[in-house]
């Protein structure tokens, strides 16, 4: 018999040591050197607090009542992780990138940061925690009180609520200490961690002992037990469907709901490869757990006398059989269960408590009284609040939780409390599923989900559970409000007959569900939460290579691959070989202590720009996901980075350009100087001819003095018309080069065209009597007031009335004169009835020197086109072959008014030369 | 990791046969787990608690044991998350 001094002192010494471990580990876990605390069995066995006294005590009541029905509790855990690949992998991945804090935070992040949504699953969470941490407070005074009636008189027994009340204290004290020492950006608490893992193994090693002492000492081994069970009442197996299924699914919904559950698997969490060591190793603790809670229900129920309440068994068998070490041990089991749980409740719902209402409050307050501090001293300012919002949650926490124990004075059935809580927090299922796996869900159907849910688990479970005439008035429970039967609290729309828990259950979740779908179908998201909910959906698809925030070789490795790529390999290398060197170690793989971390992000954003330097090592060593702010500065980096390249493009495309025109202008003079030798060749040629034959006549004059004076008078002439030609060869060629070179001025005069047209003829000599040339005119037309070089368009016109008396080899040659007004320009047509100039040579015939027919026929150097196009362009007009005119015809086009650019500066030869008209004449 | 590639690297290809397996294998438990819903029939004797125990132990250790094999192969997988189909 275990003395209740002892009980006490034992149960003390058990929490100094919790406390020296959470201390201890606390301490090493800040000096970095607590490796094996990331140990996936750490993680697994931090897990356990789903086992809560309840399980410790309540699984061998419940099996007791309802036989195996127990067991879906745990079953239910088993499929969600034995089907980690479904919805914990995800959970956790998003967990990690988002930095989330708790699973409030994850719904409020989800849909758009809303901070309603914090609130709401807040509340839910609190509401669904505190009856469960009443029953904890109960469960342990009840196993004070049983080893307290054993107690001698003398040691008197402190009433049942003094127990809970200080065990609350204490376990205040424990969650103060440990869970807010410091607000970790991740949320993790080693120390609390590991002292919930010691637990762990402590209420497994004393359930396993209970048992094993029940099966091979109280029974006769495993045969002994299974013919017991089957002499029994809970021999037949009175299995309801309904019940079997549903609280298979509501624990599966609940492990992945519970606010505690979700801080160690998902916050807690350190490596997500730990999560494949959970998926069989909790199942196979919960198996274990539940391994011996049928054989001590049946033994308990056999030995026990008449009435003992079966959720003790755990504890009074072994007393009754004489073990008080094995009770006590069995009793430490169970505190452990219940604290753990506790502890983790209360830092959880701590969490959400002080980040989704507390501070938010004390925000919009302090924004309304305009005491926003200034930016430096905020941060500061918020994170002492939040400490101490933190703390005041905890105990707010447990005093609820007390309250809770107090006024209801302790149910009989534990498992009862235990079953309302998940179903309230499984409220939160749609909104969670729905969220990290439908990019559709929108922020207002979560809302109207979670309200409509929660609302109809208070109004058919959690009132109603505080029994007839508690809150809700038994007229109502049989009746309906106002007299509305199907609005009964147990029977809703008529469901009748239903089991009460199975019963909110259904409506609560299908309505909840219903409204979460339909509302998120027919609403329209903000731009924050559909960028939240790609985020969440297709958190694999991005942020590859996650590794948590465990420090590792293999870190330090990824980071050179990384850094070679970006740096080079020998400087990459050199520079961690460096940084190693500077640790004290050998070999190219320092440590990633934060230092070098800095160290090397600052090398890469060298490189790389800051923010993309930041993300690409947060990618390997924070694991974490780039956040919006990360993206932003990226995409303003990669902004000016496109602005410069797209000014070097812009550069580089002039200087292509400038290339281009160089070259042109290089094949331009490479072709200028191919026409400068032609043009040269062809002027030898045509100056040569006449100077051989003034040459070969000069000779003959000088050698011929016998010659008759008629020879002599002959040859003579034929010098002087070969003198002239040449004269007029240099006088065009002058003309041309002065027009082409730009040296000439005009003279802008105005004139009628027919003076000019009739001053043209006269002086190409057509009209000279004895001619034989009909000129046609229509003089009404011709009366056109020009406004340009009237000598130069003058020129031009000879120029045409000359060739086409030369060259038009009609029997009865006509010229035609005909002039058109066309908008502002005037066309004036020269069209002869010759043979006209043949397709292949139109083009030609405005280049020096083209002469179609034989010099000795023409008479002319081939000049006069050429001058007569430069002479037309300088007056803003054109000439042009027109061909399919029964003749010859060429069309001069011109503006009417014109004012005239002044040429360049004007060589003084050339301004004489350019004056007369220079055409070839007949 | 090419996605719409038709043929995969052998290694490639197991692993994700493996994941198929471990998305299947909680399909499998909760067919088996409320299998004695089933066993409720007026022609059988009602199943007893022991039988029952026995049956419901023995999948779930079935399960355990087939979660382990699978988390073997998967557990490096897990930490790059990119093999998705």
């Amino acid at each position: 018999m275990v003395p209740f001094k002892i009980l006490v002192l034992v149960c003390l010494a058990y929490v100094i040591f919790l406390f020296l471990v959470a201390f201890v580990v606390e301490n090493r876990a800040r000096q970095g050197r607590a490796r094996w605390l990331r140990a996936p069995i750490v993680y697994t066995l931090s897990l356990s607090i789903y086992c809560t006294a309840w399980t410790f005590y309540g699984a061998v009541g419940y099996a007791a009542r309802s036989g195996l029905e127990f067991l879906t509790i745990y079953l239910g855990p088993t499929l969600v992780f034995v089907g980690w690949w479904w919805v914990l992998r995800k959970l956790v991945r998003i967990g990690k990138a988002q930095r989330v804090t708790s699973i409030a935070d994850l719904i409020s992040s989800r849909y758009g940061k809303s901070n309603l949504l914090g609130v709401i699953v807040t509340l839910l969470a609190v509401a669904g925690t505190t009856p469960y941490i009443a029953l904890q407070l109960q469960s342990i005074s009840l196993s004070f009180a049983v080893f307290a009636a054993e107690t001698r008189p003398g040691w008197a027994l402190p009433g049942r609520d003094a127990t809970a009340l200080w065990v609350a204290g204490g376990l205040v004290i424990f969650t103060i200490l440990f869970g807010t020492r410091n607000l970790d950006a991740n949320e993790q608490h080693h120390g609390i961690v590991t002292a919930i893992a010691v637990e762990a193994v402590v209420k497994l090693v004393a359930l396993l002992a209970v048992g094993i002492f029940v099966v091979w000492v109280l029974a006769d081994g495993p045969r002994g037990v299974f013919d017991l069970i089957e002499a029994t009442d809970v021999a037949e197996w009175r299995l309801q469907p309904g019940r079997w299924a549903g609280l298979t699914f509501l624990s599966a919904a609940a492990i992945l709901c519970l606010p505690r559950m979700f801080q160690v698997m998902v916050v807690e969490n350190a490596d997500e490869r730990h999560l494949a060591t959970a998926s069989w190793a909790f199942p196979l603790y919960l198996a274990l757990m539940s391994l011996f809670v049928v054989p001590i229900a049946v033994v308990g129920l056999l030995t026990m006398p008449e009435g003992s309440n079966p959720d003790l068994f755990v504890l009074t068998l072994p007393l009754s059989a004489g073990r008080g070490d094995l009770a006590m041990l069995a009793f430490l089991g169970g505190f452990s269960s219940a604290t753990s749980m506790v502890i983790v409740a209360a830092i959880a719902l701590a969490t959400m408590v002080s980040n989704h209402i507390v501070v938010p409050l004390w925000l919009r307050m302090a924004r309304v009284a305009g005491e926003v501090a200034p930016a430096a001293g905020y941060a500061g300012d918020v994170r002492r609040l939040v400490l101490r919002a933190r703390r005041a949650s905890i105990a707010g926490v447990l005093a609820l939780g007390y309250a809770y124990f107090h006024f209801t004075g302790g149910s009989s059935a534990l498992a009862a409390i235990g079953l309302i809580a998940f179903v309230g927090v499984a409220q939160a299922l749609p909104a969670l599923i729905g969220g990290i796996f439908w990019r559709g869900a929108s922020r207002n159907g979560a809302a109207v989900g979670l309200c409509l849910g929660f609302g109809i688990w208070i109004y058919a479970l959690f009132l109603p559970s505080f029994g007839p005439d508690g809150v809700i008035p038994a007229d109502v429970m049989i009746n309906g409000p106002f007299g509305i039967g199907w609005l009964r609290p147990q029977a809703l729309f008529g469901s009748e007959g239903m089991d009460p828990l199975l019963h909110a259950l259904f409506w609560s979740l299908l309505l909840n569900s219903g409204a979460f779908c339909l509302v998120s179908i027919f609403s329209f998201p903000t731009p924050l939460e559909r960028l939240q909910g790609a985020q969440f959906v297709n958190v694999f698809d991005r942020a590859g290579g996650t590794r948590g925030w465990a420090h590792g070789v293999a870190e330090a490795e990824d980071l050179l691959v990384m850094a070679q790529r970006i740096l080079g390999g020998d400087a990459a290398q050199g520079f961690f070989h460096a940084e190693a060197a500077a640790q004290g170690k050998a070999g190219f793989l320092p440590d990633t202590t934060p230092e070098f971390i800095e160290a090397l992000e600052r090398r890469l954003s060298a490189s790389v720009g800051a923010a993309t330097a930041h993300a690409m090592v947060g990618q390997i060593v924070g694991g974490s996901m780039i956040s919006v702010e990360d993206l932003m500065a990226v995409a303003n980096e990669t902004a000016q980075i496109m602005e410069y390249s797209s000014r070097l493009e812009a550069k580089s495309e002039e200087l292509i350009r400038t290339a281009r025109q160089l070259r042109e202008a290089n094949e331009k003079l490479t072709k200028l100087s191919v026409q400068k030798d032609a043009f040269l060749s062809q002027i030898s040629h045509e100056l040569r001819t006449p100077m051989t034959s003034i040459r070969a006549f000069s000779e003959i004059l000088r050698d011929g003095a016998d010659l008759p004076l008629a020879d002599r008078h002959k040859y003579a002439g034929i010098i002087q018309e070969e003198a002239i030609r040449l004269t007029r060869l240099l006088d065009d060629l002058l003309d041309l080069s002065v027009l082409e070179n730009g040296q000439v001025t005009l003279h802008s005069t105005s004139a009628n065209l027919h003076d000019l047209i009739d001053s043209a003829l006269r002086s190409a000599g057509a009209t000279a009597a004895g001619r034989d040339f009909a000129i046609l005119r229509d003089p009404a037309s011709e009366h056109v007031g020009l406004t340009t070089d009237t000598d130069r368009l003058t020129q031009v016109f000879i120029n045409l009335v000359s060739n086409a008396r030369k060259y038009c080899d009609a029997a009865h040659p006509e010229l035609r004169i005909r002039v058109t007004e066309r908008g502002a320009d005037v066309e004036v047509d020269f069209i002869d009835n010759g043979s006209g100039i043949g397709k292949e040579n139109q083009a030609l015939i405005f280049e020096k020197f083209a002469r179609l027919t034989d010099q000795t026929r023409a008479g002319g150097a081939g000049l006069g086109l050429a001058i007569c196009r430069e002479v037309m362009s300088k007056l803003g007009g054109t000439i042009a072959y027109l061909p399919g005119q029964g003749g010859a015809a060429f069309r001069v086009r011109l503006p009417r008014r014109r004012i005239l650019p002044r040429g360049g500066s004007v060589a003084p030869g050339a301004h004489g030369a350019g004056q007369g008209p220079v055409a070839a004449q007949g | 990791m090419a996605r719409g590639a038709q043929f995969l690297e052998r290694q490639t290809y197991r692993r994700r046969r493996m994941i198929d397996g471990a998305r299947l294998l909680p399909v499998i438990g909760a067919i088996a787990f409320v299998m004695p819903i089933l066993w409720r029939t007026d022609t059988t004797p009602g199943a007893s608690t022991a039988h029952g125990g026995l049956y419901l132990f023995a999948i779930w250790f079935g399960l355990i044991l087939a979660a382990f094999a699978l988390s073997r192969r998967l557990r490096n997988v897990a930490g790059d998350g990119r093999v998705e189909d």
